[in-house]
């Protein structure tokens, strides 16, 4: 198929603008990927070592890396499920006629998305400080014993995990109740005529027809949550014992905090490799569930 | 019409603020946190003294200021002079950024040498080159509760280890299982690194091409810290798990805290008036007697690019007269790197900074290589490994030596390739 001049004139600006933003610096990363570009590398050009794979390997040879990509593995088995299941629950409550208040609700599940998660990370530090947190608080009335939730290798991560959902869950619950509203109402009205229960009828109504935007909003969430970064920043600095550092927040370490950005693009590189596999095999995974 | 007046005006405001060339020149000075925002105050003198001289101020945070140094480098627009803490003087020294200030400090009658604390002016000299001028100076030492230290039956804070522990131990038995003798919190390095510079046995190896941490003095230290955790002496936390640091040390959570010159301001301010009696401070203990720490602080520094560094040089004279020096102590609380300065009244009869005083003259400087910075941060993850982890000394201080040699690894390269060449 030829493209006559006139539509590669149209699509010009469009692919100028990606070409610049987007091409352009991912293939200057991938050649800085290659060589050890570091604090001496700015100071002269002439200690730019060209280092071929050698950063990809020395990459795969650090116990950090791996324990990086193990916590990030870790939020996102755990987090996208029940980040999805939050909204998708909360979408259906907020969907159900019984529902009172509904643009109240609807605005004060959403907040936590607009808000800003610095000022929230203060609130949620004391929330879950060991001794004056009302969570251990909470625990203790029920005769549990206090949980060190950010200084506990063990506990940090789920900490950092129900922080994440309660900030984002919002945003695809918005657009869960968006998809919910388009489901016609003579479906239901059928299935209740035939004596179908609630159970029945969503899971054989309302989740089909969620289907296309269950898995949208399912690629859209694993490839946020792969970029776990801003969470364990302002919450816990990676600690403690490095069990929050994901693989965004090492890199950010090689390349903004040690400088060597050589290493830090090889690692931006290895993740948007992960990133992109996981996508592809989810797309693929759902293509052959709707047409078999 | 309108554009052409809008273009006339810009021209004028131009050319109001270019330097007209020949009678005045203007330095820019970037300056960080604090001492950003009260400099301007102790610069209306100097203009005034040297009336062809105009200094712009910059001010950075903290937070930013390293990045947009290096940034500043790469682009080549770094002001005339900087403030700059002294952890980072051998990074701008291997980028061959920092004017050399030997001929000039030898010619001058305000920067006595003699007169610096030695370990701050060593942290100023990078393979024999001197690159900046000591501007304050921060190092750590203990903070405590003299009323429980005194409860737990001691009347003078502790001056070697031997007493220190006596000491721990006595206090964590008075004050019982909920509160601590002492508060080191885990992701602040400089108590283990202070322990660390007691030793005779250097952090580095071999001019800083490899780690030196295995060596049996730094494991006397980080066995040494470890024990306080291990022994139930101090919590293992990290310092965000520690809402308020002068309510905890005012409610008696811990009896010990290691800091530096800001919080004899802030326990001032922030201690209510019934305990302002009961906190004091010491200088550190050592192996045997009264031991080392960290030589900290800020310098003042004039870039390379410079196109006035006759004119910077003279800022940095004037801020470094006694004086003035005195006045910056006053507006800021931080504390001066000269002798001289130090016999001013006021600042010799704060007997919270008696000890400063005295610690001063005990004073290392951290190896002066540019990946310092990354080399400690390993250092307290390996602290960590041991404190929370329980791994044991010797595997982690390998373990750490590894790393560290690992980091280094350009640095010797750099130094071969420089004896060839």
């Amino acid at each position: 198929m030829r493209l006559p001049a006139a539509a590669w004139a149209f699509v010009a600006p469009a692919l100028l603008v990606v070409g610049v933003f987007f091409l352009l610096p991912v293939v200057a990363g991938l050649g800085l990927s290659l060589t050890d570009f570091d604090i001496y590398a700015l100071a002269a050009f002439s200690n730019l070592r060209f280092v071929g794979f050698e950063n990809y390997v020395r990459m795969l040879q650090t116990p950090l890396f791996w324990q990086a990509l193990a916590n990030t593995l870790y939020f996102v088995v755990v987090g996208v499920p029940l980040s999805i299941g939050a909204s998708l629950g909360a979408a259906l409550l907020l969907h159900s006629r019984l529902a009172r208040f509904k643009p109240f609700f609807r605005t004060a599940l959403f907040a936590p998305v607009v808000t800003t998660l610095v000022a929230v990370a203060v609130i949620w530090r004391y929330l879950f400080h060991t001794r004056y947190g009302v969570v251990n608080y909470a625990l203790d009335q029920i005769g549990v014993d206090p949980v060190d939730w950010l200084g506990d290798p063990h506990w940090a991560m789920p900490t950092i995990i129900l922080l994440a959902i309660w900030k984002n869950f919002g945003y695809n619950m918005v657009i869960f109740l968006a998809s919910l509203q388009a489901i016609p109402e003579d479906l239901y009205e059928a299935a209740r005529i035939d004596g179908a229960s609630w159970f029945r009828q969503t899971v054989h109504i309302t989740l089909p027809l969620l289907g296309p935007t269950l898995l949208m909003v399912g690629i859209l969430t694993t490839a946020g949550y792969f970029q776990l970064f801003a969470e364990p920043y302002v919450m816990t600095q990676g600690g403690p014992l490095r069990s929050t550092v994901s693989v965004l927040y090492f890199m950010y370490e090689e390349g903004f905090k040690w400088w060597n950005f050589g290493a830090a693009s090889a690692v931006a590189i290895l993740l948007f490799g992960l990133i992109f596999a996981v996508t592809w095999l989810l797309i693929h995974l759902s293509k052959r569930e709707v047409n078999p | 019409m309108t554009r052409r007046l809008l273009l006339g005006a810009l021209l004028i405001l131009l050319s109001a603020c270019a330097p007209s060339p020949g009678d005045r020149q203007t330095i820019r000075f970037w300056v960080m946190g604090r001492e950003g925002e009260v400099i301007e105050q102790l610069l209306p003198e100097f203009e005034r003294r040297n009336p062809d001289i105009r200094v712009r101020v910059q001010q950075l945070p903290w937070t930013a200021a390293h990045e947009k140094l290096l940034t500043a480098f790469a682009g080549d627009t770094l002001p005339d002079l900087c403030q700059l803490g002294n952890t980072w003087l051998p990074e701008f020294a291997a980028l061959n950024a920092l004017a050399d200030l030997g001929t000039r400090v030898a010619t001058s009658r305000v920067v006595v040498a003699e007169d610096y604390f030695p370990g701050i002016w060593e942290t100023n000299v990078i393979d024999g080159r001197l690159h900046g001028i000591p501007w304050y100076v921060d190092t750590r030492l203990l903070f405590y509760r003299s009323d429980l230290l005194k409860k737990a039956g001691f009347e003078t804070p502790p001056r070697s280890w031997g007493e220190w522990e006596q000491a721990l131990a006595a206090i964590q038995k008075a004050v019982g299982p909920t509160r601590y003798a002492i508060l080191l919190p885990l992701n602040e390095f400089e108590p283990l690194l202070a322990l660390g510079l007691q030793q005779d046995d250097p952090l580095l190896r071999e001019e800083g091409r490899r780690g030196g941490f295995s060596s049996p003095g730094f494991r006397r230290a980080l066995d040494f810290y470890a024990r306080m955790f291990h022994n139930g002496w101090a919590p293992a936390l990290g310092g965000a798990q520690i809402s308020n640091v002068w309510t905890e040390f005012g409610r008696g959570y811990f009896s010990f805290y290691i800091s530096g010159p800001w919080n004899i301001g802030e326990f001032k301010r922030r201690l209510p008036l019934e305990r302002q009696g009961d906190w004091m401070t010491a200088p550190l203990p050592g192996p045997a007697g009264p031991g080392a720490s960290i030589a900290g602080g800020s310098s003042l520094v004039i870039f390379r690019s410079s196109r006035h560094p006759e004119a910077a040089w003279r800022l940095v004279e004037y801020l470094s007269e006694p004086a003035v020096q005195i006045r910056f102590h006053e507006m800021t609380g931080n504390l001066p790197p000269r002798r001289t300065a130090w016999q001013d009244e006021q600042l010799a009869g704060d007997v919270y900074a008696k000890a400063f005083r005295d610690q001063l003259e005990r004073v290392r400087p951290t190896p002066k290589v540019p990946e310092w910075e990354r080399i400690v941060n390993e250092m307290q993850l390996a602290a960590e490994q041991v404190v929370r982890g329980g791994m044991d000394v010797e595997q982690a201080t390998r373990a750490l030596d590894r790393r560290v040699d690992a980091i280094l690894e350009k640095r010797r390269w750099m130094l071969a390739r420089g004896k060839r060449g």
